[in-house]
């Protein structure tokens, strides 16, 4: 009952901060290959730019397209559980903004693609979620402010069978609970 | 109204779904050595006509055992149906070693008396006779009963015909929405039945060694958590629910404990879990990922996953009374990936997932000699499971984008498939012998 009272504050200061401007609700099951492929790195290294370490993005920021908080999957090789190094900005542009806003937690969510065992996919979809989350709490984010959760190989977002699919699946979601 | 309606829909689809969902199977491969045997078609006394065909479902056993290569009936040269109206010298003239003759006789009551002579052709005598009181619904099963004595007094080994399979099927619903069930069939896929079904992912189904009831790892919470479930009563519990991961449950050969991982003290872990007291033990300590526990014989140690030595591949590490003794010692070198053991029930052997130029495929090691061979010849091979008598294994594997069970003689002679009509069928589980379903 307080999280959800929580959540009403953040909404309401949402919706007075941002004038209404929601901008589109990124959702899980939503996505699509294309957008996936929008988001990923071609913009990473120019929107952090444009963020420089120490200005402190609002909470409304979360439902700005623009915002580097919109880039929320981060990919990983076959067999691999270390963070790209490109992908290290985008996970501290996410640690800072949590840092700020102890009070907004948010889910790990850490899958693999479908090749090989499921049991140890779903462990290494774990240890990939482990790993975005000790980049965050290093930076001061608490340790209840994020959940891991593994999936392993059961919830791809491509259903394809080859590599282009593959690439994609292998991901941490970066999930915030109620955005 | 319409609320209720909309749900009256929903259910009616479910149902014409699940009874669409028929596993049907398709011998492969058929194997060289394979022993001729005659099975003539039992005689129906009675009225009416007999439900199946008792000589079609032991041909199709016998054949699928790679053991046994029965007769096409258009090469029957007589029809006996009992042992006295054989002439075996016809018989030796076609090169069959075994005939196999009987009856049906319908009863009034609607159940069956099925007789049945198993021959040995050149000896001209007969190796086993047996008189079986059936149902009407227990017809395949008698079958299976007499596949089962029929290979026992020919190989002097157990048939595994009269047992069970589990496995999961995911159909596609509307909206992309998936329907995840939890299905128990026979050994050679006839009278599906579905013992659960959620719209979130099930994975891991393991039998407990009296075939009772079934440990399988549910996300129907929104994360995994292993429940055990009674296949006959269909009534099931959360056993465990930590923080973390709550995985690969394997039932103990004594169904006492369940070997499990869990990743509440920081990275995956196996514990032993008391199944009564809950009282947990863990087994294994590093910062790696151990993860698919699988127990030897006489619970005298586990067979597991583990990427400590960078890559993952299979360790052995002995118990005593539960609790680890000694290190854990590595079993495969065979290239970079060996993963998801199954242990067949004498021990002697290990199948795994192996990785080989990119392909995923079942590989089976003998303990002892430390021969390795490649069984399968798929590209997404996975979740190997042996016959409770160790003579096939059943898998699952990929097909025109679908997934589908196969399985393979331990020698890798025979082969077969195992299709769901629709959606995909993975992760199957063989059971012990000892399931009353």
């Amino acid at each position: 009952m307080i999280k959800l009272m929580r959540y009403f504050v953040v909404l309401t200061v949402i919706v007075t901060l941002a004038g209404c401007n929601l901008g589109p609700l990124k959702k899980r099951g939503q996505k699509t290959d294309t957008q996936l492929e929008d988001n990923q790195y071609s913009k990473s290294g120019d929107s952090t730019d444009t963020f420089p370490a120490g200005d402190k993005l609002e909470v409304s920021s979360l439902n700005d397209p623009n915002s580097p908080l919109s880039q929320r999957v981060l990919y990983f090789e076959l067999d691999s559980s270390q963070v790209k190094d490109a992908d290290r900005d985008i996970i501290t542009v996410h640690a800072e903004f949590l840092a700020s806003h102890p009070e907004i937690s948010i889910v790990l969510e850490g899958h693999a693609d479908e090749r090989g065992s499921r049991e140890y996919n779903i462990a290494l979809g774990e240890k990939r979620a482990k790993a975005v989350k000790q980049i965050m709490t290093l930076q001061g984010v608490t340790d209840n402010q994020i959940q891991v959760i593994s999936f392993g190989e059961e919830r791809p977002v491509a259903s394809g069978h080859d590599e282009s699919a593959w690439n994609l699946n292998r991901r941490v979601e970066i999930l915030y609970t109620g955005y | 109204m319409v609320r209720v309606s909309s749900l009256f829909i929903f259910l009616w689809l479910s149902l014409t779904s699940v009874a669409h969902a028929v596993l049907t199977i398709e011998i492969t491969q058929g194997s060289e050595g394979a022993q001729p045997i005659a099975i003539v078609p039992f005689q129906w006394v009675g009225n009416g006509t007999p439900p199946v065909s008792l000589k079609d479902i032991v041909a199709a056993d016998l054949q699928r055992s790679g053991q046994f290569a029965p007769l096409a009936e258009k090469d029957l040269i007589s029809k006996p149906s009992q042992g006295s109206e054989v002439k075996y010298k016809t018989w030796r003239a076609l090169n069959v070693g075994y005939l196999v003759v009987g009856k049906i006789h319908g009863l009034d009551d609607g159940s069956f008396q099925v007789q049945f002579q198993l021959l040995d052709v050149f000896k001209g005598r007969q190796l086993a006779g047996y008189s079986i009181r059936s149902l009407n619904s227990g017809l395949r099963r008698t079958a299976h009963h007499i596949s089962d004595i029929i290979y026992k007094t020919i190989t002097g080994e157990e048939g595994a015909f009269n047992t069970h399979i589990s496995y999961i099927t995911v159909t596609r619903g509307e909206k992309n929405t998936k329907r995840y069930q939890l299905a128990i069939a026979d050994a050679d896929g006839y009278n599906e039945k579905i013992i659960y079904s959620s719209p979130k992912p099930l994975m891991s189904p393991s039998w407990s060694p009296d075939g009772t009831r079934l440990a399988y790892v549910s996300f129907i919470n929104g994360r995994p958590e292993i429940f055990v479930q009674n296949i006959f009563s269909s009534k099931k519990e959360k056993l465990v629910s930590f923080k973390g991961l709550n995985n690969a449950p394997r039932w103990s050969p004594d169904g006492k404990y369940l070997a499990l991982t869990l990743s509440k003290d920081g990275n995956p872990e196996i514990y032993i879990m008391n199944v009564n007291s809950r009282k947990l033990t863990r087994i294994t300590r590093s910062y790696a990922i151990d993860t698919e526990p699988e127990w030897l014989p006489g619970s005298n140690g586990l067979i597991f996953t583990s990427d400590r030595g960078g890559s993952p591949q299979l360790y052995e590490i002995r118990l005593n009374r539960y609790q680890a003794a000694g290190r854990a010692k590595r079993l495969t070198f065979e290239g970079n990936y060996n993963a998801r053991p199954a242990v067949s029930v004498d021990g002697r052997y290990i199948a795994m997932v192996h990785r080989s130029q990119g392909k995923f495929r079942i590989a089976v090691l003998e303990r002892e000699s430390g021969h390795f061979s490649i069984l399968t010849k798929g590209h997404l091979d996975e979740s190997p499971s042996f016959a409770p008598n160790g003579r096939m294994i059943i898998y699952a594997t990929e097909e025109r984008f679908r997934g589908v069970l196969s399985a393979v003689s331990v020698d890798g002679r025979a082969r077969q498939r195992l299709s769901l009509k629709k959606g995909d069928v993975r992760e199957p589980v063989w059971s012990p012998y000892k399931v009353n379903k």
